[in-house]
């Protein structure tokens, strides 16, 4: 292992967290809800009366983020090196997949291991294991 | 529902600002063994710090500040399907670089590959949803 210093961006790195650490913060002690994405985006499968609204409205903030950043300052470069093919396998797998483990990087990863849950911990350190030994699969073998 | 999406928005604003959005980034931190971009676990202190003294706050309380339920998971187990879906979600992580969210933040920046991935995440989620129906879930 080497470190790619050029690419390390401690700082952003731990303001952008801080930043969704914040929206996760508001949105539990405000709204009382969970700030993990592929479980809002799940429940709009499974619709409950009331429950719709507040789904769409974090949607939609999500997705206008780039918008709204656009408007001070230049939108960082976004890089996608996977071919159709491979996006269209690997968003089934994570569909499916977060949809089983009840949760993703968001939902387990930052606000399960910030109330200290075995459960997410467990699911974070499995999802974390399996993404690091796909990419050594993917570029070392 | 304009506290969700003003906490939608910070979400995606701490996702870009982190790089995360990227999964060129994404996929860097995933390369242990190449070139480590150790960012993603920055991010992730970064969330937690503000998330631990969160939800620490939040598991005492009935109500959130509003009045409204608030609601923690109750779910202890870890079972079968946590195990299998992580698997499977951490590999299609590893394919691809994105995860739920930097997938819809892509989507937001109009990136034809960030649309395709969300729509077959999507299609993901509603095969999820058949396999439980048809299995009386």
């Amino acid at each position: 292992m080497t470190i790619d210093f050029p690419h390390f961006t401690p700082w952003p790195a731990f303001a952008g967290g801080l930043l969704i650490g914040v929206a996760a913060a508001i949105l539990i002690l405000m709204n009382g809800r969970i700030a993990g994405i592929s479980g809002i985006i799940g429940g709009l499968l499974r619709p409950n009366k009331g429950d719709l609204v507040w789904r769409l409205a974090f949607i939609g903030g999500l997705i206008l983020a780039p918008s709204v950043f656009g408007i001070f300052y230049v939108l960082p470069e976004v890089q996608i090196d996977a071919s159709w093919a491979i996006l269209t396998i690997a968003g089934l797998m994570v569909g499916v997949g977060t949809r089983y483990a009840s949760g993703c990087t968001s939902g387990h990863g930052v606000c399960g291991i910030s109330r200290l849950s075995p459960r997410s911990i467990a699911a974070t350190l499995i999802f974390m294991a399996t993404g690091f030994a796909t990419v050594y699969l993917l570029r070392h073998l | 529902m304009l506290i969700s999406f003003i906490c939608g928005l910070l979400f995606g604003l701490g996702l870009i600002i982190s790089g995360m959005a990227n999964p060129a980034k994404v996929l860097g931190f995933l390369d242990l063994a190449g070139n480590w971009d150790p960012s993603l676990a920055f991010v992730m202190a970064g969330a937690i710090l503000i998330g631990f003294f969160a939800f620490r706050y939040a598991g005492r309380r009935k109500t959130t500040l509003l009045g409204k339920e608030l609601k923690l998971p109750a779910a202890a187990q870890i079972d079968r399907r946590l195990i299998v879906g992580s698997l499977l979600f951490g590999a299609g992580w590893g394919l691809a670089g994105f995860c739920p969210g930097p997938a819809l933040v892509g989507l937001g920046m109009g990136l034809p590959k960030a649309m395709l991935f969300v729509l077959a995440m999507l299609a993901g989620m509603v095969l999820f949803e058949v396999i439980e129906r048809r299995r009386g879930g």
